[in-house]
C-alpha cells in the first residue's frame, strides 16, 4: 500500500503539485489520469523517489520515504518495478539481457536459477522466441512486454507504468493493459498507472485519481466515472463523441 | 555565472562516480567492453594519424634547414622532441575528443532522452558510476596508446625522411638519440594520464546532464568537444610550466 500525505512539488516558480493526497492499495491498478500538464508525471516521478516532495509524505507499507536512509531507500528501490513510456530498455542488450539485469545487479543467485526466473517471466509475459533479440530488433508492444518482465522479474511490492499504452495499436494495447492486471492481481502488487487512453481506464482503472492543475480533483472506480456529476472529470473523459455516448448508454442501461 | 555552476555538478558528478559501487563482477565485464571501445577502437586512427604527422614533421624540418650550419641529425631531433613532447599527448587527445569523447556523449545522452538513466536509477543502481566509472578506469590504458603513437609518429618520420631524400638514416638515428632527457616521456605520460581523465569525464558530463531530445545530443557531442578540446589546452600550458618551467 502507497499512502500519499499533501505532497507538494515546484520547479522554480511553477508549482506543480498543490496538495495531493490518495491511497493506492495492494492488488488493484491504480490510475492516475489528467490532461498534460496536470502534474501527473511530477507526481509518478515522486512516487519513485526521483522528485522530492517539498511538503507532505509519502509510505510505502507504513515506511515513510523521507524518513528512510540511503541504505533502506536502496532497498525499496529494488521492490519497485517501472514500465516507462518509451520502454527505456537498455539497447545494447537483448532482451534476456534486460531482465537478467536486476537479478545480476541485485542478486546472488547462481546462474541456472537465473536462467529459470529469466524464462519464466518472459513466458508470463507472453515471449518466448524473443530470447537473443535486441530492443531494435522487435516491435513496440514486444518492447512494452519485455518492460513488463523486467519489472517483474525482481517480483515487486509496488509496479509504476507511465503510458504503457502510448504508440501501441487498440488491440496491443488491451493485451497490455490485461497483462498488467492479471499480474498485479496474481502478486498482489500496488500498482500505479499514468495513463491517457480512456480504454483502460475503463477497463482496469479499479481506483482511478483525476488530476487536474497539480490538484486531485476526482477519485472513484471506473464505475463511478459514467454516474460522476463532475464537470472537470466529465470533461476530459467523455471528450469524444464514442465515450459520451458510451456513458449515455449505460446510465439508460442503469434507469 | 553558469560556468560556475557546471563546474560544481561536474565536482559533484565525480564523487558521484565513485559512490555505491557496481558488483565487481559486473564492473569488470563493462571495463573490459570499454577497453575494447575506447582503446582499441581507436589504435587504428592514432597509427594512421602518428604515421603521417611524424612524416610530416621530419620533411616539414628538412626543408626549413637552409643553412649548412645546422647539423642533419636535427631532423630526427626535432620529430622526436616534437611527437613525444606535443604531438602525441597533446594534439592526439584532441583527435581522442572528437572520437572518444563524441562517442561518449551521445552514447550516455542518448541513454538519458530515452529513459534508460532514469530506468538505472528506479532500480537503485548508481548510474554515475555504472556508466562512468568503467570509462575512467579503461582510459588509464590510454597511455598505452599514446606509447604506440610515439613510436609510429618517430617511425613515419624516419620513413619519410630516409626515403624522402632528406636525411641519412644514420643522421636521423644519431639525432633520435641525441641529448634525450628521459623525463621528457615521463612528462608526456603524466599529461596523458591527466588528460585521460578529462577525455573520460567530460563527455560523460555533458551526455548524462543533457536535457532535451535527439537533436540536443547531437548538439552536447559537438559542446562536450569543444569544452574537452579547450580544457586539455589549458592544463597542457599548466601542465608544461609545472613539469618543465
Amino acid at each position: 500500500m502507497i499512502e500519499v500525505d499533501n505532497i507538494h512539488k515546484s520547479f522554480g516558480d511553477a508549482h506543480i503539485l498543490k496538495g495531493v493526497s490518495t491511497t493506492f492499495h495492494k492488488g488493484q491498478t491504480n490510475l492516475i489520469i489528467g490532461q498534460s500538464g496536470s502534474g501527473k508525471t511530477v507526481f509518478l516521478k515522486c512516487l519513485l523517489g526521483l522528485h522530492s516532495p517539498e511538503k507532505g509524505t509519502i509510505s510505502y507499507d507504513g515506511k515513510a520515504y523521507s524518513k528512510l536512509n540511503t541504505d533502506e531507500r536502496r532497498n525499496l528501490r529494488q521492490e519497485m518495478g517501472m514500465v516507462f513510456q518509451g520502454s527505456a530498455l537498455f539497447d545494447s542488450m537483448t532482451v534476456e539481457g534486460n531482465v537478467r539485469f536486476p537479478l545480476e545487479m541485485f542478486t546472488k543467485q547462481a546462474k541456472s536459477e537465473m536462467q529459470d526466473r529469466i524464462d519464466f517471466v518472459l513466458k508470463r509475459v507472453n515471449l518466448v522466441d524473443a530470447h537473443h533479440k535486441y530492443p531494435s530488433e522487435i516491435s513496440g508492444g514486444m518492447q512494452k512486454r519485455v518492460a513488463i518482465a523486467r519489472a517483474i522479474v525482481m517480483n515487486p511490492k509496488y509496479l509504476f507504468c507511465d503510458e504503457p499504452n502510448s504508440g501501441l495499436d487498440p488491440k496491443t494495447a488491451i493485451v497490455i493493459d490485461n497483462l498488467i492486471q492479471e499480474i498485479t492481481e496474481e502478486y498482489e502488487i500496488t500498482t500505479v498507472i499514468n495513463t491517457h487512453d480512456m480504454n483502460s481506464v475503463m477497463e482496469i482503472g479499479k481506483k482511478i485519481i483525476f488530476l487536474k492543475d497539480g490538484l486531485k480533483a476526482w477519485e472513484g472506480t471506473n464505475k463511478d466515472i459514467f454516474r460522476t456529476d463532475n464537470e472537470a472529470v466529465t470533461n476530459f473523459v467523455y471528450s469524444s463523441d464514442l465515450f459520451k455516448k458510451v456513458r449515455q448508454m449505460y446510465l439508460e442501461e442503469r434507469n | 555565472m553558469n560556468y560556475v555552476a557546471s563546474i560544481g555538478s561536474y565536482a559533484i558528478m565525480i564523487k558521484e562516480v565513485f559512490k555505491k559501487p557496481t558488483k565487481w563482477r559486473i564492473m569488470k565485464s563493462l571495463i573490459l567492453k570499454e577497453i575494447d571501445e575506447l582503446i582499441f577502437g581507436s589504435l587504428g586512427i592514432l597509427i594512421f594519424i602518428s604515421f603521417f604527422i611524424g612524416a610530416v614533421v621530419a620533411i616539414q624540418t628538412a626543408l626549413n634547414m637552409t643553412s649548412e650550419l645546422i647539423p642533419k641529425n636535427l631532423v630526427g631531433f626535432a620529430t622526436r622532441q616534437s611527437i613525444i613532447l606535443e604531438f602525441a599527448p597533446t594534439f592526439c587527445s584532441i583527435i581522442m575528443a572528437g572520437k572518444v569523447g563524441s562517442y561518449i556523449t551521445s552514447s550516455i545522452g542518448t541513454m538519458r532522452v530515452t529513459e534508460q538513466i532514469d530506468a538505472l536509477e528506479v532500480m537503485g543502481v548508481n548510474a554515475l558510476n555504472y556508466l562512468v566509472f568503467p570509462k575512467i578506469v579503461a582510459l588509464l590504458m590510454y597511455p598505452f596508446i599514446i606509447a604506440v603513437s610515439m613510436f609510429v609518429g618517430i617511425l613515419g618520420g624516419w620513413v619519410a625522411a630516409t626515403f624522402g631524400g632528406h636525411s641519412t638514416s644514420a643522421d636521423f638515428t644519431e639525432g633520435l638519440t641525441l641529448d634525450f632527457i628521459p623525463f621528457h616521456v615521463t612528462y608526456a605520460f603524466i599529461k596523458t594520464l591527466v588528460f585521460a581523465f578529462i577525455l573520460a569525464t567530460i563527455p560523460s558530463f555533458h551526455g548524462f546532464y543533457l536535457k532535451g531530445g535527439a537533436l540536443d545530443v547531437g548538439k552536447a557531442s559537438t559542446t562536450s568537444f569543444i569544452w574537452t578540446s579547450i580544457v586539455i589546452v589549458i592544463l597542457n600550458g599548466i601542465l608544461t610550466q609545472l613539469l618543465l618551467g
